[in-house]
């Protein structure tokens, strides 16, 4: 049998700043969900508008995540198999949603697509109301999320060992089979982990969605305004209620991906 | 049918130069040469994995030199296999089927006479990471042989199995060859080269500098190189007349002009035996014991190397012996004179054939 190895005076420090550091995560949402009593948590489950907003909130983002994949996935593969002029420029731009404050990035995208702007004159003519209106929500939650996939996807490609494309292109596989047979299959996990990343970012995301449209109400804003207009009381249950939803959601969606065996 | 013409590539630390070789339909090619003397590119450059600096590569009087890979059906079996981790071994084999316009139905029978043929068919449903190596290599050898390939280009396909395994794969390969199947195959291995070349080309630093017939290779090296790569000198191509069990599991061993008695579990019937130049004992009178393995012959040459003599000696096939320059001195050995040669029964290497 082996021994248990001695901890290591410096071992017992670091396992109490660790410590340190956990508390401060789980304080302050143990201290919010025990807080909020079952009656409060059920009275603002019933309420319509809380509904409304977390329906949108999470089709919202999902939306997002589907329609943005479709390009970020290809980008992705491209960034892990290819040599390009100016990559670590590439790699260093797709880095900027996450570095730059996002009520800032709001402003950016509502110079884009508001109504005077080509893309808001596009959108009007097919019907489609960005600003004000969903597809704003989309955008804004796109626009800080995609970072997250992109990254995600990279890395899951680049794990790949090119050489089982090359044995699949040397076997007559044109390169589009190579993609979808092989690459896709073999860096599943870490896209479907970029999927989560992204679709929970863009759930959380507040600044850049406030900007464009505040209505209708995605609940990271109606919390905003919950506490604004009647204090830390009426925001707490909403934000538990949320919380909860993301967890459950999260957590199916890893034990879905983890049970698909790859590799 | 395979034409190479002065091939070069350069890559990193390593490159290839003006390699030039020719392949026809039925061969078994082996290209001998010390690790990262260039060979894995040239495998790379013919499959299409890489693209030549400049040469070009003919095949069946097509010149496929700027060919895609997808498009080339020269199948390129790695040292690895590569095999596709998330497909089964069936799903392994039947990948570069599918898409082709063939039925499910073809498919699926001609995978199963590959499955048979390979001696996999019990593997199919298996996953490649619970294969052992000598599995693993017969199912990347599957799936290559799947899409009927004009070449079979085999990247050390032997050097990292067990012991058991090799005698298999080295079985299954001359097989395949006797089928039709025309392989390039790479390694560092003389005597894997030997057991199943029917033509070798040596590779030293990034050239070929001979191409032949194992017996030329081993018998004629051009370089002092080569001699020394191959090491081996005394190699007889011939047959078994007689197998024993008792008490010893061994064979005699015939090249028509001369006869060897061999410790070898073989039950091949003609094959290569090889022995180290520097396991002849050398003497000057008959052996007093009745020793099997003894003959008698006349010194042809006598040459200076590195460490010691060698000596070449005729006694019906010419034989080299290495021995010190005390020995050459203290038995008086000249050109012309007599000598008695006496090998051990163990020291003979049998390589089927």
């Amino acid at each position: 049998m082996i021994k248990a190895k001695k901890l290591e005076p410096v071992h017992l420090v670091f396992a109490f700043l660790s410590g340190l550091i956990l508390l401060f995560i789980v304080a302050p949402l143990a201290n919010m969900f025990l807080s909020c009593t079952a009656e409060q948590l059920f009275q603002t489950a019933k309420e319509k508008e809380v509904q409304a907003s977390i329906w949108i909130t999470l089709f919202a983002s999902m939306t997002a995540t589907i329609i943005f994949a479709l390009g970020a996935i290809p980008f992705a593969y491209l960034l892990a198999r290819k040599e390009f002029p100016f990559k670590q420029l590439v790699n260093g731009i797709i880095d900027l949603p996450i570095v730059i404050p996002h009520s800032a990035a709001g402003i950016a995208l509502l110079g884009l697509i508001s109504r005077d702007s080509l893309l808001g004159k596009i959108g009007s003519s097919l019907g489609i109301q960005f600003v004000g209106g969903i597809p704003g929500i989309i955008i804004g939650m796109a626009f800080v999320s995609i970072p997250f996939l992109i990254n995600a996807a990279r890395d899951g490609f680049a794990a790949v060992p090119e050489r089982l494309e090359k044995a699949a292109l040397n076997l007559g596989a044109s390169p589009i089979r190579v993609f979808f047979t092989i690459a896709i299959p073999l860096a599943w996990r870490s896209i479907v982990s970029g999927f989560i990343l992204m679709w929970s970012r863009g759930m959380s995301e507040f600044g850049a969605v406030l900007i464009i449209t505040y209505h209708p109400m995605i609940t990271p804003i109606l919390i905003f305004e919950r506490f604004g207009a009647f204090g830390l009381k009426y925001a707490r249950p909403v934000s538990v209620l949320f919380i909860t939803i993301c967890l459950l959601f999260f957590i199916t969606l890893r034990m879905i991906s983890a049970r698909k065996p790859h590799a | 049918m395979l034409k190479v013409n002065n091939l070069s590539k350069s890559l990193g630390d390593f490159s290839m130069r003006n390699v030039s070789f020719e392949v026809s339909q039925g061969d078994y090619f082996v290209l001998l040469g010390a690790s990262g003397v260039g060979k894995t590119i040239l495998l790379e450059t013919l499959s299409g994995i890489l693209f030549p600096d400049s040469g070009t590569i003919t095949l069946n009087g097509v010149d496929i030199t700027n060919y895609k890979m997808q498009h080339r059906k020269l199948a390129l079996v790695y040292q690895d296999q590569a095999l596709f981790p998330h497909l089964s071994v069936r799903d392994n084999i039947s990948y570069g089927l599918k898409y082709r316009g063939f039925s499910k139905r073809d498919i699926g029978n001609k995978v199963d006479l590959l499955c048979n043929q390979i001696a996999i068919s019990h593997l199919q449903t298996r996953k490649p990471s619970t294969l052992s190596g000598g599995e693993a290599q017969r199912v990347a050898l599957a799936r290559a042989l799947a899409i009927e390939p004009t070449c079979l280009l085999l990247d050390e396909p032997i050097s990292s199995l067990d012991t058991g395994s090799r005698i298999d794969m080295r079985a299954l390969l001359r097989t395949l060859n006797r089928k039709g199947i025309t392989i390039i195959h790479v390694t560092h291995d003389y005597e894997e080269a030997l057991s199943l070349a029917n033509r070798i080309g040596i590779m030293e630093h990034g050239s070929i500098v001979q191409v032949d017939t194992p017996h030329n290779i081993f018998k004629h090296p051009k370089t002092e190189f080569i001699a020394h790569f191959v090491g081996i000198k005394n190699f007889f191509k011939g047959d078994v007349v007689k197998f024993y069990t008792k008490p010893d599991l061994s064979i005699d061993f015939s090249t028509g002009s001369l006869a060897f008695h061999v410790l070898t579990d073989t039950t091949a019937k003609s094959g290569n035996i090889i022995i180290r130049s520097e396991d002849i004992i050398v003497s000057t009178h008959p052996p007093s014991s009745s020793a099997r393995n003894t003959y008698k012959g006349t010194i042809i040459d006598l040459c200076s190397v590195r460490l010691g003599v060698e000596l070449s000696i005729d006694i019906g096939e010419e034989v080299v012996a290495h021995i010190t320059n005390e020995s050459v001195v203290s038995l008086d050995l000249s050109i012309g004179k007599e000598v008695y040669l006496q090998i051990k029964a163990s020291a003979i290497r049998f390589l089927p054939a």
